[in-house]
């Protein structure tokens, strides 16, 4: 269940170099939004759609926060759009994250792959560790807000600006080797995505990743966002948009 | 909807001319949620082959001015999963169903037809036109002799369903074509599918598409599909379903003046999945502005210079 309208922003920021966060009251697809869902956001000229993760959901106020960097010339245009505009989405899309109840997390974002990981750590809130990597300080975003979920939060930098210096999965190894949670989370870069499945495995810990494709329809229709899965020893191509785009590592063929 | 919008095609009824295209609807599952299907006059549904196919490795979408380029690759579920499964679901829908068969060899388009012959679906259209398949595909439908082949092959098994031919735009001559398949007994014709285009990353010097290549669609096309349409029209005598890059009412409404009975929309719904509902809205009003009593009344009416 997914709808498609034009909804206003209520609230815009910069929060980062070229990043945005955008509120959005559209309280028909925050009733439906959960964890790790999408949304397919329109670029005014642009014929296809944007698919941008659903970073945070508020039911009761009916909005959904949508956090984005300036990649090209698309997401460009969509940070053009200002508090009061109209900007046209279809959401919620995809299948989320599972959130267990009674159980500690760990949450591992890197760069842009850190905003799906508020609304999953927020349902964890104190049993929820947030290892967040970015190249640099000035693009280290969303920390208040894990911390203010009640997250501990666990800042890593590629140059040693803010934080430790260094890569989450050396954190997350870390992290395991001193307590071991019931599930990881992550979303980044795949190299990254392959690194923290590794270690998921290596502890014995599940874990689900949510992956990127290219995309065209975001509902499942048109068939073109493959990746690599692996079930029961065969390998599928899957879609992201509609079996993903978050996975069991364990399914992901990352080679 | 009134009856001003009915339209037969092929002998059969359809309550609209408009209808979403194959590969860009699946079967009609995942647009459900937004209206009923039976605001459509019909739906193309995903290719399907005999076996059930993975089709090519991503990324199968770029993006390009005004439309994008795909290289799915036909992958579906095979015809066995087509009959049970998506089937018995699509006829209940209030809508008419055409199944788009699609096969890498003629011996395999024929037994596809003879599986789909004893369904209950409305209609046949065969893709002789994807770009983005090795074997078959556009290779049937950019020569003559093959394209009849194919097409006669297809017709003797398909005894109870009317049979449209989907047309490849990237030939020489597509009234050659259109010509030999009308000849080798297709009762409509279906144009155009997608042209063959490239992107290529200039950071990584890699084409975007895995498969290097893949099929051009969306408004970029419209122009040239319209060219085709006309072009067909004047030298075919059955009827055509005229697609190509139409997202509004009035794309539609000058793909029938072009000479096109009926309509399909594809690309355009990735963009706006409500497109075809609006396309369908926009042409009943269209009738009621211009006295129109039925739209069929406007087919191949442009009056060339
Ligand atoms: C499920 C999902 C969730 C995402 N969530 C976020 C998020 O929360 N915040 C964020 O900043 N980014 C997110 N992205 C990445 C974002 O979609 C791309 O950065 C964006 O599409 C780039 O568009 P552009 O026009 O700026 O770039 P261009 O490179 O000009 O885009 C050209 C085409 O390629 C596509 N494309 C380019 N990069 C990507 C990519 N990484 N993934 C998918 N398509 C791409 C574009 O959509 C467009 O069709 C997500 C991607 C996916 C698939
Ligand atoms: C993602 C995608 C998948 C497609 N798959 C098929 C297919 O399986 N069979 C077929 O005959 N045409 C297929 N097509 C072609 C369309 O049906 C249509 O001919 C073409 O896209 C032009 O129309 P449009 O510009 O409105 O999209 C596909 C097109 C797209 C964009
Ligand atoms: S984007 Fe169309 S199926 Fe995933």
């Amino acid at each position: 269940m997914y709808k498609q309208g034009n909804y206003p922003i209520i609230a815009k920021r910069a929060i980062g170099r070229g990043v945005f966060d955008v509120t959005i009251h559209c309280p028909e697809v925050a009733e439906l939004a959960r964890a790790g869902q999408f949304a397919q956001v329109a670029a005014e000229g642009f014929f296809l759609r944007r698919p941008i993760s659903i970073c945070d959901i508020d039911k009761e106020r009916g909005t959904i926060r949508l956090v984005f960097e300036v990649r090209g010339k698309g997401t460009d245009k969509i940070s053009e759009l200002n508090v009061g505009q109209n900007i046209d989405i279809i959401a919620p899309l995809g299948n989320g994250f599972t959130c267990l109840e009674g159980a500690k997390a760990v949450c591992v974002g890197g760069g842009i792959g850190t905003p799906p990981m508020l609304g999953i750590a927020k349902c964890y809130g104190r049993d929820a560790e947030v290892i967040s990597g970015f190249r640099t300080a000035g693009i280290a975003i969303l920390q208040e807000d894990f911390a203010a979920a009640g997250c501990k939060t666990t800042l890593c930098t590629d140059d040693g600006t803010a934080g430790r210096k260094g890569f989450v999965t050396e954190a997350l190894k870390e992290r395991l080797q001193a307590d071991k949670p019931d599930i990881i989370y992550a979303c980044g870069p795949s190299v990254m995505l392959n690194g923290v499945a590794k270690l998921a495995k290596e502890y014995c810990v599940k874990c689900e990743v949510s992956l990127e494709q290219r995309m065209a329809c975001g509902v499942g229709a048109c068939l073109v966002c493959v990746c690599r899965t692996v079930k029961d020893g065969e390998s599928y191509l899957s879609h992201v948009c509609k079996d993903g785009p978050v996975f069991d590592s364990e399914e992901v063929d990352f080679t | 909807m009134s009856e001003r919008l009915i339209v037969n095609f092929c002998g059969v009824e359809f309550k609209n001319p408009v209808i979403p295209a194959s590969g860009t609807y699946g079967y009609g599952r995942e647009y459900e949620c937004l209206y009923p299907l039976s605001k459509l006059g019909g739906i193309s549904v995903k290719g399907t082959t005999l076996n059930p196919r993975q089709g090519n490795e991503g990324p199968r979408v770029a993006e390009t001015p005004s439309g994008m380029l795909n290289s799915v690759g036909l992958q579906n579920g095979g015809a066995k999963k087509f009959l049970e499964y998506e089937l018995p679901n699509l006829l209940t829908k209030d809508t008419r169903i055409i199944a788009n068969i699609a096969g890498a060899s003629v011996e395999e388009c024929a037994e596809l037809a003879s599986l789909i012959d004893p369904s209950q679906v409305d209609m046949v259209e065969l893709n002789i036109s994807c770009p983005n398949v090795k074997q078959g595909g556009a290779a049937f439908g950019t020569d003559c002799n093959v394209a009849a082949a194919v097409t006669a092959a297809v017709r003797k098994e398909l005894p109870h369903k009317p049979l449209m031919v989907k047309l490849s735009p990237n030939v020489t001559s597509i009234t050659d074509i259109a010509k030999s398949v009308e000849a080798a007994g297709a009762d409509a014709l279906s144009l155009i599918n997608t042209l063959l285009g490239m992107r290529i990353d200039i950071k990584t010097r890699r084409p975007i598409l895995h498969n290097n290549v893949g099929g051009l669609s969306g408004p970029a096309v419209f122009p040239v599909a319209v060219r085709m349409v006309w072009q067909v029209a004047n030298a075919v005598k059955i009827p055509i379903c005229g697609m190509g890059g139409i997202s509004t009412w009035e794309d539609a409404v000058e793909m029938m003046m072009a000479g096109a009975s009926t309509v399909q929309v594809g690309a355009a719904i990735f963009a706006d999945p409500y497109a075809p509902v609006k396309i369908v809205e926009g042409l009943e009003q269209y009738c009621i502005d211009n006295g129109i009593s039925n739209i069929s009344e406007i087919v191949g009416t442009v009056e060339p210079w």
